[in-house]
């Protein structure tokens, strides 16, 4: 009997929004973005040129230093543009659609899945980024061997897509094969973290190797981090890799089917969408396709993602290449008179500063001001609530500052990723941007130990 | 309200970078800001925020405070019409210790928020609020009959020395507020201490009531007159004489209960202080070497500083111990200190405010410890694996 692993610190943010059971049907966006931003670390070299005409599974760019890691289109077209940003930084490969080509890398069959033909298959088709590791949370480097993989079978973030109600709409043998798939990766065994009381379990517990584990609790309970720390904790020289569970299923499509076909399950929520509800997409698809005429008209905020990791977005933006959701917040530029002093009953707050702590099952629309100014480090106590780790965040974000790696590797830089603070940085009194600091430290880690 | 804000975005340009007054930028920014909640958006990571920041977080202090501040100002006109023998009103006594302590709040603020106006815009930081607090905190804790020069000078040293040499708010090793008291204390000894200085108008010596001396139950303790004390309720509601703020438990009380109720104040070091003052009480009552040993230990929660210390002044979060493992212990060490500094140390009757004072010293290293500990745990997980792994 697998063991649920019970959290209580963390902290659910109830926002308006949560998408209904309900599939909407496929989202068929002309428009496909590819954006190298996605992956933090990653220092992107062009094949193609706009113009270049491209298959499914075709190469886009690679990474400049760890050269057999590709990034490829999920659709067949044309190279319509490459947006840049400040010094020449390529933000996204814009294609347009035509057609449904596709590279052709080879059906798989069960007893030919072995370590050395996944690895192939992941890297040949420019899947590879969906295993990530820690430390670092940066796509695995295919020349380690990992002490163990885990896979996440549930998102604990605000307003998240029930994965559930996704394995209910999927081809469940495209999700067992990529189980299997990457188990090969790890000595035949997986850990396979859900949320308790899911049903998921009975679909992969006959699968070889693989070892079920389930959580409980409010966020960040779903977190990889989390889950990693509390099963097989990263210590230094260590490296963990973990995929997601719509990701796996990719995976294991590609190998019974022969094609890069990257089909997601996608919730579309938020307090400014009409009809929050799934659809199905392409990873990389404009959101423009499914989210135009479900909108609220007003000053909004498009996220890739959740409110406190997502990626902002223009209302015609690209679906990142993680993310299996895409929320709507209205804007929040507007000055408040005396706002720091209101009672404050429609105020959603994870202190107790205001009435609205009275009412604990309401919805808020929350909008994106920040309501205060930065400060200096003042209130403590706080971070620590909200981290469901033996970590001393408001420490190991001094450490950073600091510069002090001794102190950093002390203090759990090694275990940690922007998302697993981003609750702090939520809560943050003194407005401090606390997942800009995590992914600081993270680079300064990674030049340190290179 | 819509024509206040048109009016400052009208004179936004000229406190801006290359404007007239840019040399005022910060105090703008500070008045706007403490007017209206900026329109600034997130920019990147989380893409919504708390509604709470660092101003609300000071004004549930300060709200806390008032129950003190209230009973204060009554206190202060009680001990005052008493002394000179004439009964008097609820209200008369208000009125009349409102209007005392009404020019120490202004003089406070006025040198501590101008200091701390110059020093944000010498920094081209925004204003901290830290001092909303501190400045209410000083004259709470003053006796009511320092000259307010005194007072000035206590808040410049304070502020000046004890903050912003260090950064500023969030940087500081000392409370602040104490740091002021603590300058009267020992640069004009004689307004700090002795029997007059805690009642309005006695230190003037006129028209005084036979028999009224003013001492307070510190210094008759210390004194060896602990058969004068008040009763345990009257010192409990606080109708002695004292500090402005600190004298009435009941209402320090209230201002804990919405401390605790916010999340704002900790728990954990109030509760600290009170076990640390409890503990230590009780061995010195098991020691009964003199009579002040023997005062049953409940009376220490009620005497002086004790409970206004433990609840306004141990608690604040930059100077405290900032792990929650840490705060126990800092607690506990303030409450154990105060006692012992009080019971067996003549030459300061009151141990409160040296006691918080030394472990704002100490509490980076309780700190330390327990992040230690947090460490080798870490460390002993690779050391079990490897040993594992040999197996």
């Amino acid at each position: 009997m697998p063991r649920t692993i019970k959290l209580k610190k963390g902290f659910d943010i109830r926002l308006k929004g949560v998408a209904g059971k309900k599939m909407a049907g496929s989202a068929e966006p002309d428009l496909f973005g590819v954006k190298p931003i996605d992956f933090p670390g990653l220092t992107p070299k062009l094949n193609v040129k706009e113009g270049s005409e491209v298959l499914a599974g075709a190469i886009l760019f690679h990474d400049k230093h760890r050269p057999e890691i590709i990034y490829t289109s999920p659709v067949n077209g044309r190279v319509v543009s490459i947006e840049r940003g400040e010094r020449r930084k390529i933000l996204e490969v814009v294609i347009e659609k035509r057609g449904n080509e596709a590279i052709d890398f080879g059906k798989t069959r069960h007893e030919e899945i072995t370590e050395e033909r996944v690895k192939e298959s992941l890297l040949a088709s420019g899947l590879w980024p969906i295993i990530r590791q820690r430390p670092y949370h940066i796509v695995a480097n295919p020349h380690d061997i990992p002490k163990s993989v885990f896979v996440t079978g549930f998102d604990s973030s605000p307003l998240s897509p029930d994965y559930d109600f996704i394995l209910e709409n999927s081809n469940i043998s495209h999700y067992r094969t990529g189980l299997y798939a990457l188990s090969k990766l790890a000595n035949g065994r997986i850990n396979l973290v859900l949320k308790e009381k899911s049903g998921a379990g009975s679909y992969f517990s006959d699968i070889p190797g693989i070892e079920i584990h389930y959580f409980s609790g409010p966020h960040p309970s779903g977190n990889p981090g989390i889950h990693i720390h509390h099963i097989d904790p990263v210590n230094k020289g260590e490296v963990v890799w973990f995929a997601n569970l719509q990701d796996v299923s990719i995976l294991g499509r590609l190998l019974e089917e022969g094609i890069y076909k990257p089909e997601k399950i996608v919730a579309l929520t938020g307090s400014e969408v009409i009809n929050p509800q799934y659809y199905r997409i392409l990873s990389g698809g404009s959101v423009a396709s499914f989210v135009a005429d479900n909108v609220r008209p007003g000053n909004n905020r498009y996220i890739s993602g959740n409110v406190l990791t997502g990626t902002r977005i223009r209302s015609d933006g690209y679906l990142g290449y993680y993310d299996s959701q895409v929320t709507v917040i209205p804007e929040g530029n507007y000055h408040e008179f005396f706002g720091w002093a209101t009672p404050g009953i429609g105020k959603f707050s994870f202190s107790r500063t205001f009435l609205s702590s009275l009412f604990p099952r309401k919805e808020y629309r929350l909008d994106t001001n920040l309501h205060g100014g930065e400060r200096a480090f003042v209130v403590t106590g706080q971070y620590e609530k909200v981290l469901p780790m033996d970590i001393y965040p408001m420490q190991l974000l001094k450490a950073i500052l600091a510069e002090d790696i001794e102190m950093m590797e002390n203090l759990g830089i090694y275990e940690v990723a922007e998302e697993d603070l981003a609750l702090c940085e939520y809560l943050c009194p003194s407005k401090i941007e606390i997942q800009s600091i995590v992914r600081k430290g993270i680079d300064l880690m990674i030049k340190e130990m290179s | 309200m819509n024509s206040l804000r048109k009016t400052l975005d009208k004179l936004k340009p000229h406190f801006s970078k290359g404007g007239r007054f840019s040399k005022l930028q910060s105090v703008f920014d500070g008045m706007e800001s403490f007017m209206f909640v900026p329109d600034k958006v997130t920019f990147s990571g989380s893409h919504i925020r708390d509604y709470t920041d660092l101003k609300r977080t000071m004004t549930i202090v300060i709200i806390a405070l008032l129950p003190a501040l209230l009973f204060g100002s009554y206190n202060t006109g009680l001990q005052h019409f008493r002394s000179v023998g004439i009964e008097s009103g609820i209200f008369q006594s208000f009125g009349y210790g409102f209007l005392r302590i009404l020019p120490f709040i202004i003089v406070s603020y006025l040198v501590g928020l101008g200091i701390e106006f110059i020093a944000a815009q010498i920094r081209g930081h925004e204003i901290n609020e830290g001092y909303l607090v501190t400045g209410l905190l000083i004259p709470l804790i003053m006796p009511i009959d320092v000259p307010l020069w005194m007072l000035a000078l206590a808040v410049a040293f304070a502020v000046i020395l004890g903050k912003e040499v260090f950064g500023g708010t969030g940087m500081n090793t000392f409370n602040p507020a104490l740091l002021a008291r603590a300058f009267v204390f020992f640069s004009y000894p004689g307004w700090m201490t002795g029997d007059t200085v805690w009642t309005a108008g006695l230190t003037a010596g006129k028209n005084i009531a036979d028999g009224f001396s003013g001492a307070t139950p510190l210094s008759l303790c210390v004194t060896g007159e602990i058969s004068r004390l008040p009763s345990f309720m009257e010192m409990f509601v606080g109708t002695i004489p004292g500090s402005f703020g600190e004298t009435s438990v009941i209402a320090i009380l209230i201002g804990a209960a919405v401390l605790i109720a916010t999340g704002v104040g900790s728990w954990k070091i109030m509760a600290g202080v009170f076990g640390g003052g409890l503990a230590m009480g009780l061995l010195l009552n098991a020691i009964s070497a003199n009579e002040y040993m023997h005062l049953p230990f409940y009376y220490q929660f009620v005497m002086g500083g004790f409970a206004f210390g433990a609840v306004f002044m141990a608690t604040d979060p930059v100077t405290a111990a900032q792990t929650e493992k840490g705060k126990w212990i800092y607690g506990f060490l303030i409450g154990v200190l105060s006692i012992l500094i009080r019971v067996l140390n003549p030459a300061y009757p009151e141990g409160v405010m040296l006691a918080i004072l030394l472990m704002n010293v100490f509490a980076p290293l309780i700190d330390y410890f327990v992040i230690q500990s947090s460490i080798n745990r870490r460390l002993k997980r690779v050391k079990v694996e490897i040993k594992t792994s040999v197996k």
